[in-house]
């Protein structure tokens, strides 16, 4: 073996992540290049706004309640040290707007629905329905892409909004019945410390993460190739790409948001 | 006519197409067998533009398929793939309408329904099955559909891409029967794919054979079983021995 060998690799590596990089940023230019020329599939906008938002509630809904309910527990148990205990509610609020919320319902959305639209699409590929698509003079950006795309980047704000909610409520829940917080107080504090840029600046980062979630989901759905095996890889790349994405792009909202 | 000049293609350094010379002319049915791997749904793929050639030219009735209006040039295709490729999420009725929903041969929804029902109907499939999903129906089925949503559109040119894969004997030669059938009601131009012998006496006009990524022979049905041609003769008695190499 030659002593060159790690560095030949360390540069294959090297090369085949920049040349994905560039892929997807091609896909992303193509994407929103579809997104404002028509045709557009309304049926199928509906349809995935439904699959997107609608089903994945359940699973937003409870990760944001337990993780509402932890945060209290350990807001009230660190901020003990100083007596700081009151702080819960509104820790718990701006926790749950500005962070957790967006960043937990995004994560819960990528394995729910990037690994569903990667493996549906992937599927279509191997099975040859996007060449028949083509042929039925459809382009599937048009027809697979762009209608998941802008479901989820409406539909993941809303359920945020809603997983804010429930985060809040479980916080709420935990602190009333655990903490013996009075309910009256408690929501007081909570509504006192809240600005509407929590909200908001959590609300357009759902949007980011709904739109990265679907446009992993397909574009490793449409480039997925060899049969299974390749639907199961693509399915495995599209939940790892956008869970590093949310996270990446998280980073990066935060500092544009609330940096000094 | 459909015209193949000199069309190379290679994926990688797996060169599948190294100059393509054929021609279909109009209402002819051109059917071109080869073995597994031979380039064969390659050429079909370019001239449809989705797979694009390294070099040569396809040109469709004098007009080179790269530089046409696209949906204008698809609107004149229709084709039956190996599998079916059937819409998972769509009923059997909107697969067969599918064309007829949307973009510009779009009709009223109860237009589409009726002529996709009528198409079923042609293919030998009662109105029940129209509004099943392609996984509730059986493989033949599956490719009466396909084949039922490849003539949807009324097409001028029909491509068939291993229309008897995975069917048994007889369901074979009915698929075979209504593919002939219906591309002489039609008049259509038809160019089919396949390496099933029993297709190619069933819906040929003419035979082209594609070996190592070129046209080896060409000329009509009648005349393929004394061609003289060493590779055709290998390939239509699916013997061993001969010019093209056998992987054992």
């Amino acid at each position: 073996m030659s002593v060159l060998a790690p560095v030949a690799l360390i540069g294959r590596n090297t090369m085949g992540i920049l040349a994905a990089i560039g892929r997807i940023a091609i896909f992303f230019a193509q994407t929103i290049s579809h997104i404002v020329r028509p045709p557009f599939y309304l049926k199928e906008f509906g349809q995935a706004l439904l699959t997107i938002g609608y089903f994945s509630l359940p699973v937003v809904a409870l990760t944001t309640f337990f993780t509402g309910g932890a945060l209290a527990l350990q807001i009230y148990a660190g901020g003990a040290r100083f007596n700081a205990e009151s702080v819960v509610p509104s820790i718990v609020s701006i926790g749950m707007l500005r962070e957790l919320g967006p960043v937990l319902g995004g994560l819960m959305v990528a394995a729910r629905v990037a690994s569903s639209i990667a493996a549906e699409v992937g599927t279509m590929k191997v099975t040859e329905q996007l060449d028949a698509l083509v042929t039925l003079s459809t382009h599937p950006m048009k027809y697979l892409t762009v209608p998941r795309v802008l479901a989820a980047t409406i539909a993941v704000p809303a359920l945020i909004a809603v997983g804010d909610s429930i985060g809040i409520m479980g916080g709420y829940f935990v602190g009333v019945t655990r903490l013996d917080f009075n309910s009256a107080v408690y929501l007081k504090n909570t509504v006192d410390f809240m600005e509407s840029w929590d909200i908001i600046s959590g609300l357009l980062k759902g949007a980011v993460f709904g739109f990265i979630v679907a446009l992993m989901g397909c574009y490793y759905g449409m480039n997925s190739r060899r049969g299974a095996q390749g639907v199961g890889r693509a399915t495995k790349s599209a939940v790892v790409a956008a869970s590093v994405l949310i996270l990446a792009s998280n980073y990066l909202l935060t500092e544009l948001f609330f940096s000094a | 006519m459909i015209t193949l000049d000199n069309v190379h293609k290679a994926f990688g350094s797996n060169k599948v197409l190294q100059g393509v010379n054929l021609t279909i002319p109009r209402g002819e049915s051109m059917v071109i067998i080869g073995g597994s791997g031979t380039g064969k749904s390659v050429a079909l793929k370019s001239i449809l533009g989705l797979v694009t050639p390294d070099s040569g030219t396809i040109t469709v009735d004098g007009q080179d398929v790269t530089k046409v209006e696209r949906d204008a040039f698809l609107a004149r295709f229709g084709m039956l793939f190996q599998g079916g490729a059937l819409f998972d999420s769509l009923t059997v009725w909107q697969n067969v309408g599918f064309r007829l929903l949307r973009g510009s041969l779009k009709r009223p929804k109860d237009e589409a329904r009726e002529i996709a029902i009528e198409k079923l109907r042609r293919v030998g499939l009662k109105p029940e099955v129209a509004d099943l999903f392609p996984a509730e129906l059986s493989g033949g089925m599956q490719k009466r559909v396909g084949l039922a949503r490849a003539i949807a559109a009324e097409p001028e040119i029909i491509f068939f891409d291993e229309p008897t894969t995975g069917l048994d004997p007889i369901m074979s030669g009915v698929i075979n029967e209504l593919i002939r059938e219906i591309v002489v009601e039609m008049g259509a131009t038809a160019m089919t794919i396949t390496h099933d012998m029993s297709s190619v006496r069933a819906i040929a006009d003419k035979v082209a054979m594609l070996h190592d990524g070129v046209i080896k022979w060409t000329g009509p049905v009648a005349d393929m079983d004394n061609s003289g041609d060493p590779y055709l003769d290998q390939f239509i008695h699916g013997r061993a021995e001969g010019p093209i190499e056998a992987v054992r």
